[in-house]
């Protein structure tokens, strides 16, 4: 099974927190789509021999585009590449694209899945934040998108200085409220660059309180379990049957092709990324030529990957998997650098499968460090 | 020996002595275009990276002046106060000297005190005033400087500029017409003076003498005094660039000897070589055995690498014999070495050396002078304490006497009241004030050795703005109120941050360390804190809070290439770490003590 995503490089207004590429110039919406497609073109022949089970729009802000404009992507997939049976269908959008009219027309093309960038139902946070909508926006469009949808998934962001615990419990309610399947939910984070951060730097902000987060992250897992929800991956939660098709490709290791600017691909040995700049990409593409950087991964680099994705799912780090696609030196290797953590619970051994605990999950990047293995180092 | 010119250079670092001798080289047509590259005889990397001169060198010109040939014998000095015993030998070994002073910063005080080496050994002195080409420069006054210095006539102050070659001539002239020939007597028993050695992996140890009577000869059997060994001399020969076999080296001049030694340390700096047969019975005075000043224990970061760490010190003591070490194990750290240097400089270079060409990680632990503890019960034999750790309990103690030098600061007048201030807390007492000029001002200190181990360098510079220039000497022991502090992590003492320190400025000194220490432990798991105690006492502390989130919210498609990478130097700078219990430490948090005012 392998997936498609596509990157939809615009958006109407940029989020304080946001460091993902986009645009907020609509200019170059059609060449921007007449590459896209083309790009879809080019590529088939990397995805031979592989069905397509999912097609993921995400951004920026897919939104922005059209039923007609989605469909045409949609098509030149679906005529040019082998697609499953029922592909998952995804489109990020946010409440304020989302008018009654146009929820309609998604709800009849072939987009069968909405991950809606909700983010909070207070105004407060939602301004801190300067997301395009507000609350009443957020809930209407959700209410609305229910009736028409069967498989929604909301983001959620918590440990936002200004938002107090309460409101955060108050925020997993109402999302509960909605019986949404699926839910993804992260901390914010201060990314160089952004807006946010240079608001924290001036003192304009309070910071990121890690604490807080902490704690709001150990609710929000409790509540969500506790409400039917399995935690699959560290920001996300799902329902039996409603886990993103396309997010579990990154953390299983499967290929997936990335379309558009700034769009990652992996074909299992290799990755490689589309150049992260709209006029570039477009002008690359309509000479014929794909304007991106290819690495080659070693097998420790895949070792690592694996190490540090899977500890972030539920599935874990297979031992088994670890002997059979690296060989047993790693495996060994991986148990020794887990001893400690295993002796203080921060890793478990589940049969063959190694895991992070409760109180291991907030740390995991630091725990993964720790497994990960490096080149030697040349000794003369 | 009439055509013989022995000589060398004294100058500060940065004023330009390096670059002088590779002018002179290349005036006088010693090296060709293809061999050229900058500061030529600065042969190791570290000293063309650092801009100072680690080793002493010695090079051969020839040079017609006048239709009469003469061989010039450069020998360049280390640059650095913590080799001043090597400066002194290959001053030894001189007629003569260029005095180089930089036009815009005048005279400093590593050149006076040089200088006085100088002077001591008669050398002829002929002042080089360089870089009179920068517009900075300040001829005049620098000239008057000079002149108030030496006692000399202004005329006699070469004007240069070893980067445009302004004035080399002169030099050479000045070389020829005013340094005497060297006298000795060819007939007289060998007596030859080793101002340096040089380890070369295949050919064993490459000494360098200048010959002050007799002479030596390609498979002569002769004898090192100090040593007391003999050996038979494979092969004679002069240094060019590259070195010249040669039959016989005779009196006034200098070469290189090699006998197959492989060690060292059997070769001493300001030793004699003399005839094994017929040795001379007035060996050249002033030989010493060097001693290491300050004491620092060396780990290896992983524990697994200690025998490596062993074989790797032993191959630099070949071709570095003031390194001394010795094995030592901690509590914290397992097993290393306790080694001895020459100064701080010298510690940081085998750093650097065992991490460049040996490829070891190492922990360098707080370094320490040399201490000498008396007990109670015989308060007349000494215990060197070369470690915090082999301090007695202090119940059992009579006293400690600790090492004092004498330093001596030339700086700006503008400058002599923060420069008291820093002496002073660093228990310095004054012994002397002198006005060079009207501007600058030599003062002398007594002072612990240790407090100069202690962010001591940075802050003169910072205190005189740069200014100050800064040397010492050793005066011998005296009494000290001296205690250990030592510093508990998790509850856990860690024997490799305990220091020795006057008992006045314990509280503070501990105060910071705790301090520094939170900056530079990365926050781990768990709550970590920090005390520094006297003995039992707690004197203070500090808590590294707890990481409570250490994972990126997102992980997607376009995010795991970089992540990984992150993820991947992360874990690279914790393997520079030392787990002591459970905590890891980072390298530099051992030296700490060393940085507490930044």
């Amino acid at each position: 099974m392998a997936g498609v995503y596509i990157h939809i490089p615009f958006c109407k207004q940029a989020c304080h927190y946001c460091d993902f590429h986009f645009s907020t110039s609509l200019k170059k919406k059609e060449e921007m789509l007449l590459a896209l497609e083309k790009e879809l073109l080019m590529r088939k022949e990397e995805l031979t021999g592989q069905v397509v089970d999912t097609i993921y729009f995400g951004g920026g802000t897919p939104s922005v585009l059209d039923t007609q404009e989605t469909d045409r992507l949609i098509q030149t997939v679906l005529d040019h590449y082998v697609v499953g049976e029922d592909p998952e269908i995804t489109l990020e959008a946010n409440p304020d694209d989302l008018s009654s009219e146009k929820l309609g027309h998604f709800a009849v093309s072939k987009v069968n899945r909405l991950s809606i960038g909700v983010q909070s139902f207070f105004d407060e946070d939602l301004r801190f934040m300067n997301r395009a909508h507000n609350a009443e926006q957020a809930r209407a469009t959700l209410a609305m998108a229910r009736e028409q949808f069967d498989n929604i998934s909301i983001d959620l962001i918590y440990g936002i200085p200004i938002a107090e615990d309460e409101r955060w419990k108050q925020n997993i309610e109402i999302a509960l409220s909605y019986q949404v399947p699926h839910i993804s939910s992260y901390a914010l984070t201060v990314e160089p660059g952004t807006a946010l951060k240079k608001f924290i730097d001036k003192g304009i902000v309070p910071e990121v309180d890690d604490e807080k987060a902490e704690a709001q992250f150990r609710h929000l897992v409790t509540t969500l379990e506790s409400a039917g929800f399995l935690h699959y991956e560290l920001s996300n939660f799902g329902k039996p049957g409603y886990f993103s098709r396309n997010n579990t490709a990154y953390w299983q290791g499967k290929t997936y092709l990335g379309i558009g600017p700034s769009a990652h691909s992996f074909n299992g040995q290799q990755r490689s990324w589309n150049i992260s700049n709209n006029t570039l990409y477009i002008k690359g593409i309509q000479q014929g030529r794909l304007p991106a950087e290819t690495e080659i991964l070693t097998q420790r680099d895949l070792y690592n990957e694996y190490v540090m994705t899977g500890l972030r799912t539920m599935w874990g780090v297979s031992l088994q998997r670890i002997e059979q696609e690296f060989g047993s030196h790693f495996r060994e290797y991986l148990l020794r650098q887990a001893e400690r953590h295993l002796e203080d619970q921060y890793l478990y051994l589940d049969g063959d499968t190694l895991r992070v605990s409760l109180k291991g999950k907030f740390l995991s990047d630091g725990l993964a460090a720790d497994l990960f293995m490096l080149p030697l180092e040349k000794k003369t | 020996m009439k055509h013989i010119r022995n000589f060398c250079i004294i100058a500060h670092i940065d004023h330009g002595k390096s670059t002088l001798a590779d002018r002179l080289l290349d005036f006088t047509g010693s090296v060709t275009e293809r061999d050229k590259k900058e500061q030529l005889l600065d042969n190791m990397d570290l000293e063309r990276e650092r801009g100072i001169t680690i080793k002493s060198h010695a090079i051969q010109m020839e040079y017609t002046y006048e239709g009469e040939k003469y061989i010039l014998n450069l020998i360049d000095t280390p640059g650095h106060v913590d080799f001043s015993y090597e400066v002194s030998r290959s001053i030894a070994a001189c007629e003569g000297a260029l005095l180089v002073v930089d036009a815009a910063q005048s005279i400093q005080a590593q050149t006076i005190s040089n200088l006085y080496l100088a002077l001591e050994n008669d050398l002829e002195i002929i002042p080089v005033l360089n870089k009179v080409d920068l517009p900075s420069a300040n001829p005049e006054e620098v000239t008057d400087d000079i002149v108030d210095l030496l006692g000399c006539d202004p005329e006699d102050v070469i004007p240069a500029s070893a980067k445009t070659g302004i004035g080399i001539g002169e030099i050479l002239k000045a070389i020829i017409e005013r340094i005497p020939a060297p006298k000795g007597n060819v007939d007289e028993p060998l007596q030859a003076l080793v101002f340096d050695s040089v380890y070369n992996p295949f050919r064993g140890v490459e000494t360098y003498f200048r010959v002050i009577n007799g002479q030596i000869s390609k498979g002569q059997k002769i004898k090192f005094v100090a040593t007391g060994k003999n050996y038979y001399a494979d092969e004679v020969g002069t240094l060019k660039l590259t070195q010249l076999p040669r039959p016989t080296i005779k009196a006034g001049d200098v070469g290189y000897l090699i006998t197959g030694i492989k060690d060292a340390r059997e070769v001493k700096v300001g030793d004699t070589i003399t005839d094994a047969d017929n040795p001379t019975k007035n060996p050249i005075e002033g030989f010493e055995d060097v001693k290491p000043m300050v004491f620092a224990g060396i780990y290896p970061v992983d524990t697994e690498d200690f025998e490596e760490l062993r074989s790797s010190m032993e191959k630099l003591q070949l071709n570095d014999a003031s390194l001394v070490f010795t094995p030592e194990s901690s509590a914290a750290l397992g097993f290393g070495f306790r080694c001895g240097f020459l100064g701080m400089l010298h510690m940081e270079i085998i750093q650097e050396r065992l991490e460049r060409e040996f490829d070891m990680t190492v922990i360098t632990t707080v370094p320490n002078v040399s201490y000498q503890a008396f007990t109670k019960k015989n308060p007349d034999a000494p215990i060197t304490v070369n470690n915090p750790s082999d301090l007695p309990d202090p119940s059992t103690l009579d006293r400690v006497e600790e090492p004092y030098i004498k330093a001596t600061i030339i700086t700006k007048a503008d400058y002599v009241g923060n420069v008291m201030s820093l002496c002073i807390e660093k228990r310095g007492q004054i012994t002397n004030q002198t006005y060079l000029t009207t501007e600058r001002v030599e003062l002398n200190f007594d002072m612990p050795l240790a407090e100069i181990v202690f962010d001591f360098y940075d802050r003169l510079k910072t205190v005189s703005r740069g200014y100050a220039s800064f040397d010492y000497a050793p005066i011998g022991m005296r009494v000290s109120k001296l205690v250990r502090v030592d510093i508990l992590l998790n509850a856990q003492p860690v024997d490799a941050l305990s220091a020795l320190i006057h008992a006045d400025n314990a509280a503070n000194i501990g105060k910071k360390m705790c301090e520094k220490l939170k900056e530079l432990i990365p926050r781990q798991q768990f709550d970590i804190p920090i005390q520094a105690a006297i003995g039992a006492k707690i004197i203070s502390r500090e808590t590294i809070k707890a990481l409570r989130k250490d994972v990126t919210a997102k992980c997607y498609g376009g995010d795991i290439s970089r992540k990984r990478k992150l993820l991947e130097k992360q874990k690279k700078g914790k393997k520079r770490m030392r787990q002591v219990g459970n905590v890891e430490i980072p390298q530099q948090a051992f030296m700490a003590v060393l940085k507490l005012n930044d």
